[in-house]
């Protein structure tokens, strides 16, 4: 069971503002899935490592050469609010 | 026979044998997604794809798959076509390139007709959370088409494309396909590049197709596999994919997974299941059972992992570059304003699930685990596959459930995948086939294989397909 306060502080987190009714609904939910998964709290994982990829690849680089970019106006023509050339944005307290 | 009875590659041959245009083929599907009441469109690209079919039908020599229409899920990049992946987030997007997979089917000559439903960030079984309209089961609209690719499996199934993309992260190819009455391929993790494939969750999410044939699945995956320098994920692919031509399984090791097969599958899912078992047998296949004790863990690691990856995924929607933000005096307020008000329910259920799973003090005792369990998973899977060639499931527990049923139970929408997502979890290819039908409506199975196995996969399916003979038609479609 997970109560308010952590529905709140993971809601503040994850940058998204719930209203009051929907952080009960979600407080709910929340804690019924995770009634579920906590199954696997109780396996025995001794000595099981994390995985990592489940198909081995390593190093995968490109060749270190430029290469052309987005062009700036196709970068910003889906965006709401273009200031200056560049993404605009409210100011930051 | 009307032209959209025709599979993909009865279209191909059709085009070369000059018997139909591009043109003839594009007008014929469109008309049939303009008549059409099952809603498995978010987009259409008529004019452009008309365009393009003339375009084709001029060339002196015809691409591979020159002229034949296909369906996008809308989860998928296509420059200039408006792309939501079912969400208000994404409301008028317009992708300024198109992704990968659908430029190389383009490339051979593909023509994409439009995008299809989905729910909203592939997050869901039923299609239901798509932010815009529901799809319907073209074998009983009263009921689900299955998700999250539920729009490309009802394309398909209603015969409005011969083929369609989907994407399958924890089953939303495979389930949909199934509960549709059509065939669905989850390949290899890697095998297709993710690149323009909208995030969900990276470490599982693979491009897959639809068909009403084994025969069309491998030729539409045919033209995607292989390496991406925009996707270090991309496998470079080891041999060419061939179209399958198996009429017996003589001598192949099938391993039924027990597990799969007990508590929560229905009655006339198991029937099914249990006869195209038989046929597997009668065709020359061994059939024994198989036990992945870590099967049913599945469920619960992957409700930790993909919303763990989606939580970070989904970060990058604000609105600011793309989307239309909730206007607000600072920033903070408008990033938490925008998500709290443009993503659906299960989106910010899922964020809030992911965010909690990697939060200081939880990290461990959630993610931490859950990364451990599937390690127990992918090695279950390997000794699997040391004693047989393919493992054979239910795809969906159930057939598909009415619309509105599940929607109020997160959990109870989760067991829809239970047979799909261990597969998933461990990177695998497997391919869900039509088996049989259950009260009228269709019962899928799965059949999985060890990575890069995909040919094998085909050749089996094939042969069982042509074994059960099942009809892929809708009762209600008009002939």
């Amino acid at each position: 069971m997970i109560d308010e306060n952590t529905v709140r502080h993971v809601a503040r987190l994850a940058r998204l503002r719930l209203g009051s009714d929907e952080e009960k609904v979600m407080q709910q939910e929340l804690s019924g899935i995770l009634e579920h998964i906590d199954a696997i709290r109780a396996m025995d994982l001794d000595g099981v490592p994390p995985t990592t990829h489940v198909i081995a690849v390593e190093n995968v680089l490109r060749p270190d050469v430029p290469r052309p970019s987005l062009p700036r106006e196709e970068a910003l023509r889906e965006a709401d609010d273009v200031v200056d050339e560049s993404f605009g944005v409210p100011r930051m307290d | 026979m009307a032209l959209r009875d025709l599979t993909a590659a009865e279209q191909v041959a059709a085009l070369a044998a000059g018997e139909t245009t591009s043109l003839e083929l594009v007008d014929a599907h469109i008309a049939a997604i303009e008549a059409d009441d099952v809603e498995a469109f978010l987009a259409m690209d008529a004019d452009g794809a008309r365009a393009r079919a003339r375009e084709i039908d001029a060339l002196p020599e015809r691409p591979p798959l020159a002229g034949v229409p296909i369906a996008i899920k809308d989860a998928l990049s296509t420059r200039d076509i408006v792309t939501t992946s079912g969400s208000r987030m994404l409301e008028g997007f317009r992708p300024v390139y198109t992704a990968t997979c659908v430029q190389r089917l383009e490339d051979a000559g593909a023509i994409v007709v439009g995008k299809t439903n989905m729910d909203e960030f592939a997050m869901g079984s039923s299609t239901e959370n798509s932010a815009y309209k529901n799809t319907l089961n073209p074998w009983d609209h009263q009921r689900v088409p299955g998700g999250s690719s539920g729009g490309s499996a009802a394309s398909v199934a209603q015969r409005q494309v011969p083929w369609s993309l989907g994407s399958d992260t924890g089953g939303s190819i495979r389930q949909p396909a199934a509960l549709c009455g059509i065939v669905g391929m989850k390949p290899t993790y890697g095998a297709i590049s993710r690149y323009g494939l909208i995030a969900f969750a990276s470490s599982l999410d693979q491009v897959g197709p639809f068909a009403r044939t084994v025969e069309d699945a491998a030729l539409l995956l045919r033209h995607m596999v292989g390496r991406d320098p925009m996707d270090s994920t991309s496998l470079d692919w080891p041999e060419p994919i061939t179209l399958p031509t198996a009429t017996d399984l003589a001598g192949l090791r099938v391993g039924v997974v027990e597990e799969l097969m007990g508590e929560g599958v229905e009655p006339g899912v198991r029937a099914a299941v249990d006869a195209s078992l038989k046929a597997i047998e009668d065709l020359g296949a061994t059939v024994v059972p198989v036990s992945l004790p870590s099967a049913l863990s599945g469920l619960a690691t992957y409700y930790v992992l993909a919303p763990a990856e989606c939580s970070s995924n989904l970060a990058r929607f604000d609105g600011i570059r793309y989307g239309h933000p909730v206007e607000a005096d600072n920033l903070l307020d408008q990033y938490e304003l925008t998500r709290g008000q443009l993503f659906g329910p299960e989106v910010k259920r899922r964020i809030m699930l992911g965010t909690f799973a990697l939060a200081s003090g939880y990290y461990d005792q959630y993610y931490g685990r859950a990364q451990r369990v599937r390690t127990l998973i992918v090695r279950e899977f390997a000794q699997a596959f040391e004693d047989v060639d393919l493992l054979a499931s239910p795809t969906s527990p159930t057939v598909a459930f009415p619309l509105g049923d599940r929607t109020a139970d997160p959990y109870a929408m989760y067991l829809a995948d239970v047979c799909t997502i261990p597969v998933s979890l461990a990177g695998l290819p497997a391919i869900s086939i039509p088996c049989g039908l259950s009260d009228g409506l269709p019962v899928g199975l799965q059949l999985a294989g060890p990575a890069f196995s995909e040919n094998r996969l085909f050749d089996a399916a094939h042969a069982l397909e042509k074994a059960l003979a099942f009809d892929t038609r809708p009762p209600g479609l008009a002939t």
